[in-house]
């Protein structure tokens, strides 16, 4: 049964990876509904988190194929009970129009917008929540003359990964033969690769 | 070891600012141009022949290469393609990386179908092309086209050096990568003011561990127990392997297991030569035109143990009717394989040179000769049908299948075998000896025309004591005819066995069969592929009779030097037996 998927990619940072993971996706036609990049809590290590609709037999497949990547260090997936995310949106409405319609402002309340800029002539809303929150008010605000909206890709904390870190740790740690590199070029990567 | 933090990267004129500010001496360190470093690096891989092509962008390297052929042999092709095949070639008798030097622009575009089909088989190569100086990049240069997004989906890794400071980390990783694992093709790509650039190199270390990176999974004892459990209870068991065990090298380890366990074994075309050819477990070839026994009797083994093999549709057909009744052992040393085609019972991560010797210890010794049998008498249907007619022909016209028993006959399974795409390969693969690893040499997953010719040729640099007997259809053989020349001018002994029948054979095959004979360009009107081998200088003759059939084969293997011979086979000769496409194993056509 195909539902949504929140993929979490741990990855080096090199250049050209997005392109090599995004490719995963494209190959099998497969529609990516968002995805989002960031620092992860290890040091050089960082976050993908890919949103895709599709079946749990196929996202197995795809993990293990993002994992082949040598870049990778990890992937997972997980359904939305398994997590906890948020996407973020903002919303620049006329500010003449929120001073003279009440209703309006109490659009804003309900939603729990903070405004982030004000100018005499917009007001900048942000929002973050999930999908059905952030469309909702962009459905309610569009007739009061919304003058531009844009969301951000999904961010997700995995529920139960209070061990994660410890795992990331030790499989860093693992590596068969045990030979640690006196490559000293390899060892100073970040200085090294950067461009 | 000065210089570490991140600097952009330079034009020509600091690389003189550069050098003009040398670092403070230390014994081990000196200062050299990237193009140089590159030249290090290979000799310090223990590279000794490199194919490849100049060009514009990658002139730097060339020029340093001038000084170093005493060590590092350059093999000029004719087309960049070849250079591909030629390291592919190289890499699959020798067990080598393969390596290739390309410039930039077409130059690297023309690596793409070598890489792919490096790729899908898995083979070790590292392909260094020359591009553009850095500040060029990304502006429509000259020669200049997007290298890295370009073969993103073709290699196993792929990393573009700006900066000389950066190459010997890449050079270092790159042949990691490409040898370790499950091998495969990988891209370094230098920007030409990385290779003019001078900069510090310090004695060449090789990488041994990447941060991200596991080539091997770590072996899981309870997996080598279930597998072994399942082995145990098996009344009908049935080994299928395929390249894997020959890129792990555990030939022996392999044979250990298949004499212990008693059990019938199948190969796929990329793992033929792991078992010699007439060992008594051996029971064939799998897959659309493999052998009967093997693809009926997938569909009624108990407990079918896969090795190294990835169930490619050319060797599963239809999944839905594939080995439903079995249960699946599977080991792999990429653990994407297990579970993306077919569905294993166990899966047993790792690499069969470490897994099958435990396997090995934990399974009893057994005896299922009754079992083997059932293969045998498969085969005595095939023979009379399929094989005896193919082999020992009535009529007057020469049949594939008698070229390769007579080339048998005479090789005595001693010579590798490299082969290009189509009814040729299929007919020389099935009938072909192999009595020792590393013999056969094909493009398998990609199906690569053209593929013979240059691989044959790297085949001979990789294992020069060797016969190297190339068998190409006439369709492929002119799609690198080109590399004709390398022949010629480095004199390199490979023998050129054309399989003439006029026709794109396999695809009006296809026609006959599933188009009511609609013969849809396939005809080919060829050229005197004689007289165009003399233009090279090489040795050849054109047979057509039975009775000159052997005796030019054993003057084609006896001739000092590279030698064509083409034969002319009938034309409208099938491979058989046939999988239909969309049909299951079990549904194989013996006519």
């Amino acid at each position: 049964m195909k539902q949504e998927y929140t993929i979490t990619i741990y990855t080096e940072n090199q250049v050209g990876l997005l392109a090599r993971i995004a490719m995963i996706f494209t190959r099998r036609k497969i529609n990516i509904e968002s995805m989002n990049s960031s620092p992860s809590e290890v040091e050089d290590i960082f976050r993908f988190t890919i949103v895709v609709h599709e079946t749990e037999e196929l996202l197995r497949k795809l993990v293990r194929q993002i994992e082949k990547q040598v870049e990778v260090l990890k992937a997972y997936f997980n359904t939305n009970d398994e997590i906890v995310w948020q996407e973020l949106a903002l919303y620049k409405v006329p500010t003449d129009i929120i001073a003279e319609k009440v209703v309006v402002e109490r659009l804003l309340r309900t939603y729990g917008a903070r405004a982030v800029l004000i100018r005499n002539d917009y007001t900048v809303f942000e929002v973050s929540g999930h999908r059905e929150e952030t469309d909702k008010l962009l459905e309610v605000l569009e007739p009061f003359g919304l003058i531009e909206f844009v969301r951000s890709a999904r961010v997700a904390i995995i529920k139960g990964s209070h061990d994660f870190h410890e795992r990331l740790r030790e499989f860093e740690a693992a590596e068969p033969g045990e030979s640690v590199s006196t490559n000293a070029f390899l060892d100073q990567q970040e200085a090294v690769f950067s461009m | 070891m000065q210089n570490k933090s991140p600097q952009p990267a330079r034009d020509v004129s600091q690389i003189v600012d550069n050098s003009a500010h040398p670092s403070p001496a230390t014994p081990d360190i000196q200062q050299l141009t990237g193009a140089e470093i590159i030249m290090k690096c290979l000799i310090a891989e223990g590279v000794k022949t490199i194919f490849g092509y100049p060009g514009g962008a990658i002139m730097p390297i060339y020029d340093h290469l001038y000084d170093y052929q005493d060590q590092l042999q350059h093999i000029l092709v004719r087309h960049e393609q070849g250079a591909t095949h030629a390291a592919q070639g190289f890499a699959r008798a020798s067990g080598q990386v393969g390596v290739v030097f390309a410039t930039s622009g077409p130059g690297a575009t023309n690596l793409v179908t070598g890489l792919a089909d490096a790729m899908i088989d898995s083979t070790p190569m590292v392909c260094i092309t020359g591009q553009v100086f850095a500040h060029l990049l990304g502006t429509d240069a000259f020669q200049e086209i997007d290298v890295m997004n370009i073969t993103t989906p073709v290699t196993k890794w792929n990393c573009q050096v700006t900066d000389a400071r950066e190459l010997q980390a890449a050079m270092a990783k790159a042949f990691y990568i490409a040898r370790t694992g499950r091998p495969g093709p990988v891209l370094i790509d230098v920007t030409k003011n990385a290779q003019l650039q001078l900069t510090d190199f310090t004695p060449y270390e090789p990488c041994r561990r990447l941060r991200s990176y596991r080539p091997k999974p770590i072996v899981r004892p309870e997996f080598i127990e279930q597998a072994a459990e399942l082995i145990n209870a098996a009344e009908r068991p049935f080994i299928i392997w395929g390249q894997g065990v020959l890129l792990g090298r555990a030939e022996s380890e392999f044979k250990d297991f298949v004499e212990k366990s008693g059990i019938p074994a199948a190969w796929t075309i990329l793992g033929v030569s792991a078992l010699p050819t007439d060992h008594p477990q051996n029971v064939g070839m799998l897959g659309m035109h493999g052998n009967y026994g093997p693809n009926v009797l997938t569909n009624q083994c108990d407990v079918l143990i896969a090795i190294g093999m990835r169930f490619d549709d050319r060797v599963t057909g239809r999944l839905d009717k594939y080995a439903k009744q079995a249960k699946i052992v599977h080991l792999d040393i990429d653990p994407s394989e297990i579970d993306k085609n077919v569905k294993a019972t166990v899966g047993v991560w790792g690499d069969c040179k470490e897994t099958l010797p435990l396997l090995t210890q934990m399974i009893e010794k057994r005896d299922h000769s009754a079992w083997i049998e059932r293969f045998h008498d498969c085969m005595q249907e095939e023979i009379a049908t399929v094989i005896q007619p193919e082999l020992h022909p009535e009529g007057p016209v020469l049949s594939m299948g008698e070229v390769i028993r007579n080339l048998n006959e005479l090789t005595q399974g001693e010579a590798i075998i490299v082969t290009d795409v189509g009814q040729h390969q299929m007919v020389a693969i099935r009938y072909a000896q192999f009595n020792q690893p590393n013999s056969n040499i094909t493009s398998g997953g990609l199906g690569t025309m053209g593929f013979a010719l240059p691989a044959a040729i790297g085949a001979k640099y990789g294992a020069p004591d060797r016969t190297v007997v190339a068998v190409i259809g006439d369709g492929g053989f002119q799609m690198t005819i080109q590399e004709l020349a390398v022949i010629m001018q480095e004199k390199v002994n490979v023998k050129i066995l054309i399989l003439n029948n006029n026709y794109l054979g396999m695809v009006r095959q296809w026609q006959e069969l599933f188009h009511e004979r609609r013969y849809s360009f396939v005809d080919m009107q060829n050229p005197d592929f004689v007289a165009i081998a003399k233009g090279y200088s090489i040795e050849g003759q054109t047979i057509t009779e039975r009775q000159d059939l052997k005796p030019a084969l054993d003057a084609m293997l006896k001739h000092n030097g590279a030698y064509l011979l083409n034969i002319m086979v009938g034309k409208e000769n099938n491979v058989f037996p046939m999988v239909p496409q969309g049909c299951g194993v079990a549904e194989i056509r013996l006519k």
